[in-house]
């Protein structure tokens, strides 16, 4: 036979080759613009497309910021000012009805000289969400976390401190009941007494014992009567206070509807249903109108509080849902993990199940709360002044009657902030977990 | 699998069986639906005894350990685990479940935790030991599974072989009187089947009681003190190993056996 290699097959290199840079097409904004603007035809026709929408958008957007007007008093005025400086029929925003009611707008009728009460709330909201946020922060934090809501409703609302106080105290006597009464008899006496011992007390000690101390020591800030609240502040307390208790209601009802026990599992089920299945303003007019029927005469029941009840039972039901996802997500065995060590039921749920449940679920969590403080503005329909209720309001005003982007523009940059900002929390919380446990 | 070599000699001085029964099972029953899993289960085990439970799938050998620590409900017969009788007594199941290790095929290791929080985890909630006190213990059960320096380190860092040691000594950290193996290897590569059985040989030989579920016949030789056959949700033949496995007396065990020492 004859050698079919044409060629030797050994094969020995000599002079080793330098180290060289890639081909000009290859590297830097060259290679980026390639690959990422024009890699075909089509799309360099949707590259070329896009870039003429932005600059349709731009130039049409552009004039009417650049040529705003800040400081007027009137549409009218604004008109003028524009006229003077940059020609009649140009277009321009009239950014001063911002300047001239962006109080109002923040606000709503709160007393002009307690502007700060809803300042200082924010800043102990804000001190108080820190450590529960961020694990970082020293844990002793939490306990202002604790004490934070009675805080924020002496600021708001004021009046005698000695109210919250009483009412922080009802959930200290709940404690109290439950430490000592599982000291003498069975888990459920606990849990039952730890709820029955604060109602009572709530319901036939808080009041004289406030009105006896208000008596004795008349401490507090001047009272701010709910229907002053309005504004950004008004949604902020809506919204805020309906994300905090719908958390814990949504968890229990998502472990309710898991439950194997019939009557608890059947009523999840049915609460979150009916919930869900009726749009949101539904459930505020009952808030408005039905509400008032179920309670004993003469009690006056705060519209803004019943608002909050249905703002967090309607998005505790989606909560609920979300977090079923979650615990449905993940596999048996860490059930019987957990249930092969002896843990018990709460245990098993609180170590166990809902950190890695709830993890799962942190986009769907957020994404409901996102959603549950923009519903917020439909509170305007039953004569809460929201920042959209007040844009009414502004425009109904004969000095800015006829304005209304600028409004907008101004509440929607509110609204996304506060929802960018959960947003990016949401991303943040999903890549430190994902770094921590994979 | 039979071929598994056990390359060390098994110190046998403190596998001894008491006459003190740890689990007494009779005429258990248990049914998924209509379908009878298990029939007519009686089995005693006696403190210190190393059982193997072995069986083609579905012969109802994991239900049958499941049911002992409760995982699994039973439907008739009792099941008495230390003196104490499995019942829907809720405080009972714990207290069982609590004496009672037990290793699960995919280990089931809490992802969300590190390694040494896995294995306080239980001692702190359930025992209420100090923390201080069950970060020792772990550390020292973590040695004796040989992975100490894993305490930090999360259950998706480790290799399957590794997670699996975690368990046991996560198990161990209860201080449990009996420990159940639910087919613990059957997940493993060959390589890590083997530092998991070295671990569990070793427990063996302190006297720990054990009923595993496998198919490592390695190990039911090395170590058994009984070998269990299950078929159809019966024991259908138990023996010691030397006699299970050189003189098979049913038909179905001499067909199973023929079928995974065959090759």
């Amino acid at each position: 036979m004859s050698d079919t290699n044409a060629q030797s097959v050994s094969f020995v290199r000599d002079k080793m080759l330098p180290e060289s840079a890639p081909p000009t097409l290859e590297r830097g904004v060259v290679k980026w613009i390639r690959e990422n603007l024009f890699s075909s035809i089509l799309n360099s026709v949707l590259t070329l497309g896009s870039i003429y929408v932005i600059y349709w958008i731009v130039a049409h957007l552009y004039p009417w910021l650049a040529n705003s007007v800040w400081y007027a008093s009137s549409l009218n005025e604004c008109r003028e000012i524009r006229d003077a400086t940059v020609g009649p029929g140009v277009p321009s925003a009239c950014f001063a009805v911002i300047t001239d009611r962006w109080e109002q707008l923040l606000f709503g009728f709160y007393p002009n000289d307690a502007y700060w009460r809803p300042v200082m709330a924010l800043v102990a909201f804000l001190a108080a969400i820190a450590p529960v946020l961020f694990v970082s922060l020293p844990r002793k934090l939490l306990w202002f976390s604790a004490a934070s809501p009675f805080v924020m409703f002496s600021l708001l609302w004021g009046g005698s401190i000695w109210g919250p106080i009483t009412l922080a105290v009802g959930f200290g006597v709940g404690y109290a009941a439950f430490v000592l009464l599982g000291r003498v008899a069975g888990a459920l006496v606990s849990v039952l007494g730890s709820i029955i011992a604060p109602v009572l007390f709530w319901m036939f000690l808080a009041g004289p014992i406030a009105g006896a101390l208000t008596a004795v020591a008349p401490i507090g800030l001047p009272f701010v009567e709910s229907r002053s609240f309005g504004g950004f502040t008004l949604s902020v307390i809506i919204g805020v206070s309906g994300i905090v208790l719908s958390m814990p209601l949504g968890i229990l009802l998502a472990l309710g509807r898991q439950s194997d026990l019939f009557i608890i599992n059947k009523v999840s089920v049915a609460f979150i249903e009916v919930i869900r299945g009726v749009p949101l303003i539904v459930w505020l007019f009952t808030a408005q109108l039905i509400l008032g029927y179920f309670l004993p005469p003469g009690t006056t029941f705060d519209l803004t509080l019943r608002v909050i009840i249905m703002v967090t039972l309607f998005s505790s039901a989606y909560i609920a849902e979300v977090v079923r996802g979650g615990l449905a997500a993940l596999p048996k065995g860490q059930y019987e993990g957990a249930d092969s060590l002896g843990l018990d039921y709460w245990q098993s749920m609180r170590l166990i199940i809902l950190p890695q449940a709830l993890k799962i679920s942190i986009p769907g969590i957020v994404n409901t709360f996102i959603g549950l403080f923009k519903d917020t503005t439909l509170v305007v329909f039953i004569g809460l002044f929201d920042p959209i209720g007040l844009s009414n309001a502004i425009r109904a005003s004969t000095d800015w009657n006829g304005i209304y982007w600028e409004l907008f523009v101004f509440i929607g940059l509110l609204f996304f902030i506060f929802c960018y900002s959960m947003g990016r929390y949401s991303l943040f919380l999903e890549r430190k977990l994902q770094r921590e446990n994979r | 699998m039979s071929e598994l070599a056990i390359d060390r000699d098994i110190d046998r001085s403190h596998m001894t069986v008491s006459d003190e029964v740890a689990i007494q099972i009779d005429q258990m029953n248990k049914w998924f639906g209509t379908f009878h899993v298990l029939r007519d289960i009686n089995l005693t085990v006696y403190r210190g005894e190393r059982i193997v439970i072995c069986g083609p799938s579905g012969s109802g050998k994991s239900t049958l350990i499941r049911c002992i620590n409760r995982l699994e409900e039973h439907q008739a017969g009792t099941i008495m685990v230390d003196g104490t009788e499995l019942s829907s007594d809720l405080k009972n199941i714990d207290k069982i479940r609590s004496e009672v290790g037990m290793c699960f095929q995919h280990f089931n290791l809490f992802p969300h935790l590190t390694i040494l929080e896995n294995c306080t985890l239980a001692p702190i909630w359930v025992r209420k030991t100090p923390k201080k006190e069950a970060e020792e213990t772990a550390m020292h059960f973590l040695e004796k599974v040989k992975i100490p320096e894993q305490a930090n380190k999360y259950p998706g860092q480790l290799s399957g072989g590794q997670q699996q040691r975690v368990a046991i000594a996560r198990s161990l950290c209860m201080k449990p009187r009996i420990m159940l193996f639910d087919e613990p290897t059957s997940a493993l590569d060959p390589e890590m089947i083997k530092e998991v059985l070295d671990t569990m040989i070793e427990l063996a030989e302190e006297g720990m009681t054990m009923l595993c579920v496998t198919h490592e016949m390695g190990f039911a030789q090395a170590v058994a003190n009984r070998v269990i056959f299950m078929d159809q949700g019966q024991i259908v033949e138990q023996n010691e190993p030397k006699e299970f496995f050189n003189n098979p007396q049913s038909d179905r065990t001499k067909l199973f056996l023929s079928q995974i020492l065959g090759h």
